[in-house]
């Protein structure tokens, strides 16, 4: 897959050859890269202006975990996203899913159903509209946009049937269990390390995803898939199988996304995640991976919704910038991070 | 064509075949369902003093006329085999210039500080549209990020337009257009389908057609074939701007208000429902202008028709996912083949061969 151009007429220093070759070889990682460039950036910014990390003398790990725990729910689904898009295909029911799943499970626990309980149901909702979805596009022909555009409108309809009123999570149901606590390194003040189950479930949910795309069979087909569906067929790539399985698994990511994110909120209601797929879409495409499929990565996908979190932290901190700017910045980043993209594509041809 | 014998039964063969079809069955059934819940639901009033007619059909009418002009523009650049997102900001955009114009000049009430309005909205559409079609023809990006990207930006600068307010403003001519009525019908359906109707003339009686439909089909032959695809592309994008701009000017002409946050908000959705409605494929090519029709007036009327049964308006969604469900699945392969396999089991005396022979024809 690696084309190295090495171009005879370069001239200069012979660190500057390694620095080219290893760019040619490895193109596709420099959105990536560039992304990771970015967040630091916008770390060291966030330092020099506001003292974001280190601020008289001690370090600011509140700043720190502020960040996992708002964006844990991004990350997730931007892991399930990264799959959908390796493969070409896209997701845009995952806010609503989100939306039907946390209001299904807190109303499940309000009407009595041990919290446990719910706390499955809530992720096993959102694997079956993965199903739902995967199961009208590997069957039935529809295209991805258009099968995850009814399951959206489907999920975001019965959660309106559910209930419009916001539901509110029982302060001693075991729900709240996922955003408790937990302090890793005790700071000044309230500038403690935290982290709750939700992040560590965020964290789990990468490092496997990290593994399943990189390390097995199922990760390998998923990119060849991307590559052209028609081929990996032919090689006798288990693809029917393979895109029923992302599809799902992207549903179950915004089932248990929708678990974290209410148990940091304590309540459900039927509009949260408008716009998420859109959110998730955009972390995932700062992050590196192709729309057209084949290209990304799991951890790019994370630095990206890390990105989008970090910029809603600055721009809050700044209060000069209006907030109606924010996804303005939002969209020019995004289109920073294409012509970027499109650049590199361009070069390898 | 055996035109000679036009008998009804053909007649209703062609229409079954045609792509909206299953569209015009879901608005009739629709009515019927408003029907038994209340004979008098397509009754239209005549009211003598201001000579208005008035009805839940036109009702409905003046409801599509937005979602038609969007839904046409997306048709164009779907045929193109690529997606514009950003309709919805671009109405609330064009609606926030309209309407801060209106708040913001010196003579808030005349004609012309409307038709300044409408055009200021309406360079402010076609600029969206352009930069999105210059993005993707002469860039090369994607069409789905491009209008992502312009989608997030239209709201963002709606926003900053209106310093995030919902801007009010008074002004009797740009009030008419959502407001008036000509010849009784309400002038906004009365200007979506003359627009449509240009639209439509111009695209099928010029080679434009043809040629939009070439690029969504392959670019690449398309170029050799010696047709232009940036020109195109960009022209189609722009005209996709104009047209939401036209729908954005409907929106806050009605009640005079710009809601930043929710003007436009989640209509580009609606306008591809309503192409794929109308048969048109998200994966460019062929395009059916008259379809798109049909399925902007059937998203209408089935949000009619759940506030008339007294469902909440925001279980509208679930609907129209069932109709996307049951009418892609009808279209889909492995569900025909089912019923035509139950059809054959039924009929296997009669005539198998009246079975195998209404394959589509294929062109090269």
């Amino acid at each position: 897959m690696s084309a190295v151009a090495v171009h005879p007429g370069t001239t200069g220093t012979s660190a500057w050859d390694s620095i080219k070759r290893f760019l040619d070889a490895k193109a596709m990682l420099l959105p990536t890269f560039a992304a990771l460039v970015i967040f630091v950036g916008m770390l060291v910014y966030g330092q020099a202006e506001y003292g974001l990390l280190v601020s008289g003398g001690s370090m600011q790990w509140g700043t720190i975990s502020n960040l996992l725990l708002n964006n844990a729910h991004m990350i997730i689904l931007a892991v399930g996203m990264t799959f959908v898009i390796l493969t070409g295909g896209i997701d845009l029911s995952v806010g609503a899913v989100i939306a039907f799943s946390s209001l299904a499970g807190v109303m499940l626990t309000n009407a009595g159903l041990n919290g446990w309980l719910a706390m499955i149901v809530m992720v096993l909702v959102g694997t079956l509209f993965g199903l739902f979805s995967g199961v009208l596009i590997q069957y039935f022909n529809f295209q991805p946009f258009i099968a995850t555009l009814a399951t959206m409108f489907l999920a975001r309809g019965l959660a309106s049937m559910l209930s419009t009123d916001p539901q509110r999570v029982d302060a001693d149901s075991p729900i709240k269990l996922v955003s408790a606590d937990i302090k890793l390194i005790d700071g000044p003040k309230v500038n403690d390390l935290i982290v709750t189950p939700g992040v560590l479930a965020a964290i789990l949910v990468v490092a496997l995803g990290f593994w399943v795309l990189h390390r097995t069979r199922t990760g390998r087909t998923v990119y060849a898939i991307g590559g052209s569906e028609t081929s990996a067929a032919l090689m006798g790539l288990p693809v029917v199988r393979t895109k029923l399985f992302i599809y799902t698994m992207s549903g179950t990511m915004a089932g248990l996304a929708g678990l974290v994110y209410t148990a940091e909120l304590g309540k459900a209601q039927n509009i949260t995640g408008t716009g998420w797929e859109l959110d998730a879409i955009a972390a995932t495409v700062i992050g590196g991976t192709l729309l057209t499929g084949a290209f990304g990565y799991v951890l790019g996908s994370v630095v990206g919704a890390l990105v989008l979190g970090l910029m809603t932290v600055l721009i809050t901190r700044n209060g000069a910038i209006p907030s109606e700017w924010t996804t303005i910045i939002t969209g020019a980043i995004l289109l920073v991070f294409v012509l970027l993209q499109r650049a590199i594509t361009l070069r390898r041809k | 064509m055996n035109s000679e014998k036009t008998d009804w039964a053909s007649v209703l063969g062609q229409t079954a075949r045609k792509p909206f079809f299953w569209g015009i069955v879901a608005i009739v059934v629709l009515l019927g369902i408003n029907l038994v819940k209340d004979p008098s639901f397509l009754a239209i009033s005549y009211n003598a003093n201001t000579g208005y007619l008035s009805g839940n059909v036109l009702d409905i009418l003046r409801a599509a006329a937005p979602i038609m002009l969007i839904a046409v523009g997306m048709t164009l650049v779907v045929a193109t085999a690529g997606i514009d997102l950003s309709v919805g900001s671009v109405m609330v955009a064009s609606g926030a210039v309209a309407m801060q114009f209106l708040a913001g000049v010196n003579t808030p009430g005349s004609a012309g500080a409307a038709l300044g309005a409408v055009l200021l909205a309406l360079a402010v559409g076609a600029a969206m549209g352009l930069l999105s079609g210059v993005l993707v023809a002469y860039v090369g990006l994607q069409p789905f990020i491009t209008t992502l990207v312009m989608m997030m930006a239209g709201r963002g600068l709606a926003k900053v337009i209106t310093g995030g307010n919902n801007t009010k403003a008074s002004n009797d001519a740009f009030s008419w257009i959502a407001n008036g009525r000509v010849l009784g019908f309400p002038v906004v359906f009365v200007i979506a389908v003359v627009v449509v109707v240009l639209v439509a003339l111009v695209i099928r009686w010029t080679a434009l057609g043809m040629m939009i439909e070439a690029i969504g089909i392959n670019a690449n032959a398309a170029r050799m074939a010696g047709i232009k695809p940036r020109g195109l592309l960009v022209t189609v994008y722009t005209v996709s701007g104009l047209l939401a701009a036209g729908a954005g000017m409907m929106s806050v002409a009605s009640v005079m208000t710009v809601d930043v946050s929710q003007t436009g908000n989640g209509l580009e959705m609606d306008a591809i429902l309503a192409l794929v409605v109308g048969g048109t494929s998200l994966a460019g090519g062929k395009f059916h202008i008259g379809g798109s029709v049909v399925g902007a007036l059937m998203i209408t009327t089935l949000d009619k028709t759940v506030k008339f049964l007294g469902i909440a308006s925001s279980a509208t969604p679930a609907f129209k996912a069932a109709v996307i469900i049951i009418l892609c699945l009808l279209q889909s392969e492995r569900v025909r083949n089912l019923l035509l396999r139950r059809r054959r089991d039924k009929s296997t005396v009669a005539a198998p061969i009246a079975v195998a022979t209404p394959k589509e024809s294929v062109t090269a």
